[in-house]
């Protein structure tokens, strides 16, 4: 069975069309990327599978059932702006997580947390904007989760913290579970995709294994991009 | 850690460093690789990646599964001093190649290595 199935979906914000007749399946134990320039609608997509936003039509469905509660409790999301109250320390935060998702452990995010040689007791208000997206990055894949949801897990931080990043992602990804990671920062991701979705002006260009479409177009999957959206 | 060329397909460069390794001996004859997911790690590739690199070295038969054990290189060292010597022909044209498009036939080529090599 597919992990999440797009059938026929649109999204609309008052007249305007974010999505257009959205058809997409995920399959399991894959790294996706999807790709798109700003503003082409891949934060809208990712809240949809999410089920912070409800279609205008169509149906998305998360392991063969409609999002809602269950799909929740399965899929493991790192937004692109926090939802933490900085005001928390990491073991605060560290105890709301594994209040709050059952399938949290306290004892991977723990060990995560001891590499990255932290002082849990600070505030998350205290660190560098790098350590916070580690910090966040470290409880969402601390989680046993079927699908990963990562929106610009990339964004604005040094190169150094993005390979650690990439790195934390690999790592803990188990090969029943897929990630799906959102980014306008092709070069520095496509080495752990299996496949890519392009996105633009609210509509899917392209699904592929990575591997095939560098074997077609002799590029990466950087220059392919770049060459298909040009401003 | 290999390094990669995002333009060509990561298996394909992950197949000819593993094939690179076994024919200098770095990983020799016989031995067990570590496994599949250790072998992406340390590489920094996705696992599936890794997976499709190993079927396709197991197709050249450079490699073997043992059912429970985990894969091994081949013990057949005829074989791997087969691939040794295509990849050193490979290099070679290469390499005339080049030199032919500054300007240097086979035969300068050829005096030029000696004079270098002599210099030694």
């Amino acid at each position: 069975m597919d992990l999440v199935k797009f059938i026929n979906v649109n999204k609309q914000f008052g007249n305007k069309k974010i999505l257009k007749d959205i058809n997409l399946t995920i399959p399991k134990g894959r790294i996706i990327g999807l790709l798109g320039k700003n503003g082409t609608g891949k934060t809208t997509l990712i809240k949809l599978i999410n089920d912070l936003l409800t279609p205008t039509s169509g149906e998305i469905l998360v392991n063969g059932k409609r999002v809602g509660v269950e799909s929740k409790k399965v899929i493991s999301y790192l937004p692109e702006r926090t939802y933490l109250d900085k005001s928390m320390t990491v073991d605060q935060v560290i105890a709301y997580f594994e209040d709050f998702y059952k399938d949290f452990s306290k004892t991977k995010a723990r060990k995560l947390l001891k590499d990255l040689d932290l002082d849990t007791t600070q505030k998350l208000s205290k660190m560098s904007k790098g350590m916070q997206e580690k910090v966040q990055l470290v409880l969402v894949m601390s989680r046993k989760a079927d699908l990963y949801i990562l929106d610009e897990p990339l964004g604005g931080v040094d190169p150094a913290t993005r390979d650690y990043i990439l790195d934390t992602i690999l790592n803990n990804f188990n090969e029943d579970a897929s990630v799906i990671i959102s980014t306008h920062l092709i070069a520095d991701i496509e080495r752990i995709l299996d496949e890519v979705i392009f996105i633009d002006k609210g509509k899917i260009i392209l699904q592929s294994d990575a591997d095939e479409l560098r074997k077609k177009e002799k590029e990466s999957i950087d220059e392919i991009f770049r060459r298909m959206f040009k401003c | 850690m290999f390094k990669f060329d995002n333009n060509t397909p990561i298996y394909i460069q992950l197949v000819e460093q593993l094939k690179i390794n076994i024919i200098s001996g770095k990983i020799k004859s016989g031995e067990r690789l570590p496994s599949v997911r250790d072998l992406a790690i340390q590489n920094k590739v996705n696992p599936n990646t890794m997976q499709k690199a190993l079927i396709e070295l197991e197709e050249q038969n450079l490699i073997y599964t043992e059912r429970t054990n985990g894969k091994f290189v081949t013990e057949d060292t005829k074989l791997i001093e087969k691939y040794k010597k295509q990849y050193a022909d490979e290099l070679t044209k290469k390499y005339l190649s080049n030199m032919q498009e500054i300007g240097f036939e086979e035969s300068d080529t050829l005096n030029y290595l000696k004079q270098i090599g002599g210099n030694k």
